[in-house]
């Protein structure tokens, strides 16, 4: 069973899923995340030796033709971003490297 | 009441045979949402100039003597996590409040062919994460049946403006009960087709396993009809089923002598509420005297469906979220210039919202390392024996009926403080979802109870469930229901 949830745990799974949480936030998300996890444990009372995983319940097979088709034009990819650079056609981010 | 009460059949009939024009319906339409959608808050956009636009081109095509579409001039609202080109498309949230797209949802495009006229987009939980409708940016939808109650979540703006007259179709999407739970909140109609007979191209995705797009309707043989336009093949989803679609309005023949429907009696024997239980019950007996043979079946992991849905559907909302980052679309923090890591972290935290930022959270913690197997994966093995207990139950019944929901609407602020609580009013749903099932609810009647101001009727929903790909089914019976009974007719004061 997994041990109790703690901030640094919350802390650590925000850095994950990039959202700065605010300190109330951690606080709330840190209770509010135990319950349903508690909740949710009652799933290993199930017995699932050797039943195989459901991901999806598609039964037919997927596969198109690779086929050269008309995509979107690159002003209509940049035209809702918050900073983009229609002539250079790029969007703009802020420094990544020192 | 409104000039749409006769359906969309009937008014695509009128407008194809010049009895009324599309703009004369479009007219109608506009002007009964201005006038009560600023109670109920339904609506994220109404655009009346492309509405209008839209009803002079069917109107102009029937005066050329051109065939028109089985929705001709049919006012339709979407919800507004379907993505209409050039129409502001938000999913109710604010990292999208400013997204226009540039494509069309394939069902957009198939409902335009089929002469159907959007006039907006409608109010839904932030990226349909919720069940009553709270969780949105622009502030929460309110049943037209009584104001100070939830009209059930995601797609409670659709639900809300079908029930209010505002449109005779609506489409909404169901990852875990989002249509049949507001349908059912509010009085109307509304499907959840099985898992890839609806292409979702265009829908903002929020569990991609289990999302899927659906008719609202103040009838069945509506939602068959919606149904039957904007469902099939389609080479921009993968998952679309290339499987034939029925003309599912022509099976409507109120037949229901000799199917045999399963009552799950163990999995809704807890914690429904007594008035509900009686309309179930009662529902039960209509069926019976429409010809309906009535099995008691079991679905032993029926009561794990609620926590195995809320790992794998959250697992699956922490990646597709992961898209929404103040670079390619929608907002950015103003207060990060200088750092790509932090831009990231704070435009997420102030353009999402709480409810999304929860389930962003639990997914990506289920998925971490440790917690994968104990959590996810065992998700999925009970989806599996989930499956399998379906799979049992229709190897002798045709239809699994269930109500829609454990409750009647419940207040506004009721559950806002207690996610589990929330998660909790989804138990008949989600496990149709887990399965790929196609599930309907229908009206089957009314709680009566003193209200803040006057005495309130809050609609109560049944739910019918089909095997795989056999909508037809379900439509068929909900059909044969709704003539036999008068719960999807009752006027809304």
């Amino acid at each position: 069973m997994p041990a109790p949830l703690t901030i640094a745990d919350v802390e650590a799974v925000a850095a994950l899923a990039h959202l700065e949480l605010t300190e109330d936030e951690k606080q709330l998300f840190t209770r509010q995340l135990a319950d349903i996890l508690t909740y949710a444990e009652q799933l290993q009372a199930v017995d699932t030796t050797g039943v195989a995983a459901t991901a999806h319940v598609n039964a037919h097979e997927a596969e198109r033709d690779d086929a050269l088709r008309p995509s979107l034009s690159v002003a209509d990819a940049l035209a809702n971003a918050p900073d983009a650079d229609a002539e250079l056609g790029l969007f703009r981010v802020p420094r990544v490297m020192g | 009441m409104s000039p749409l009460a006769y359906g969309a059949s009937g008014i695509a009939a009128d407008v194809t045979a010049g009895r009324v024009s599309a703009m004369e319906i479009c007219r109608a339409t506009l002007d009964h949402i201005a006038q009560v959608n600023p109670s109920l808050n339904a609506f994220n956009l109404v655009d009346e100039e492309r509405a209008l636009a839209r009803a002079a081109t069917i109107d102009r095509q029937r005066a050329s003597g051109a065939s028109l579409g089985p929705l001709a001039g049919v006012p339709i609202a979407l919800k507004d996590n379907l993505c209409v080109r050039g129409m502001r498309t938000t999913a109710s949230s604010r990292i999208l409040e400013t997204f226009v797209p540039p494509y069309n949802a394939t069902v957009v495009s198939r409902l335009e062919h089929a002469g159907a006229v959007i006039v907006g987009k409608t109010n839904c939980d932030e990226f349909a994460m919720g069940s009553s409708n709270e969780n949105s940016a622009f502030g929460p939808v309110r049943n037209p049946w009584a104001h100070d109650r939830a009209p059930g979540g995601s797609s409670g703006g659709s639900a809300a403006a079908v029930a209010a007259g505002c449109v005779v179709l609506a489409l909404g999407s169901d990852t875990g009960g989002s249509i049949r739970q507001p349908a059912a909140f509010c009085g109307v109609t509304g499907i959840k087709p099985t898992y890839g007979r609806v292409s979702r191209y265009g829908l903002l995705a929020f569990a991609s396993s289990l999302d899927q797009i659906g008719p609202i309707a103040r009838s069945a043989s509506d939602a068959a009809l919606a149904l039957s336009v904007i469902a099939g093949s389609d080479p921009l989803d993968s998952t679309s089923s290339r499987d034939e679609v029925p003309d599912f309005s022509a099976l409507l023949d109120g037949h229901v002598a000799g199917v045999r429907i399963g009552v799950p009696r163990a999995f809704i024997s807890d914690g429904v509420d007594t008035d509900v239980r009686s309309a179930f019950d009662r529902a039960l007996e209509v069926l019976r005297q429409l010809g309906a043979v009535l099995i008691d079946i079991d679905l032993p992991h029926g009561k794990y469906a609620v926590p195995a849905y809320y790992l794998v559907c959250t697992a699956e909302a922490s990646s597709n979220l992961a898209r929404y980052d103040g670079v390619k679309y929608g907002y950015r923090s103003p207060r990060a210039h200088d750092d790509l890591r932090a831009m990231y972290s704070r435009t997420r935290n102030e353009g999402f919202g709480a409810e999304v930022k929860r389930r962003i959270m639990l997914g990506t913690y289920v998925l971490s390392a440790g917690y994968y197997d104990a959590f996810y994966l065992k998700a999925q093995q009970v989806r599996t024996l989930l499956r399998q207990d379906y799979e049992r139950a229709f190897e002798s019944v045709d239809v699994v009926v269930t109500p829609t929901t454990p409750t009647p609407p419940f207040k506004l602020g009721e559950k806002t403080n207690d996610p589990l609580q929330m998660y909790l009013a989804d138990i008949f749903t989600v496990s149709v979802n887990l399965v790929g099932l196609p599930g309907i609810s229908v009206p089957c009647g009314f709680v009566e109870q003193p209200g803040p101001t006057r005495p309130e009727r809050l609609p109560i929903g049944v739910q019918l469930v089909g095997r795989m790909f056999d909508e037809a089914t379900i439509l068929r019976v909900a059909d044969a229901y709704e003539r036999a009974t008068e719960w999807n007719r009752v006027a809304l004061k």
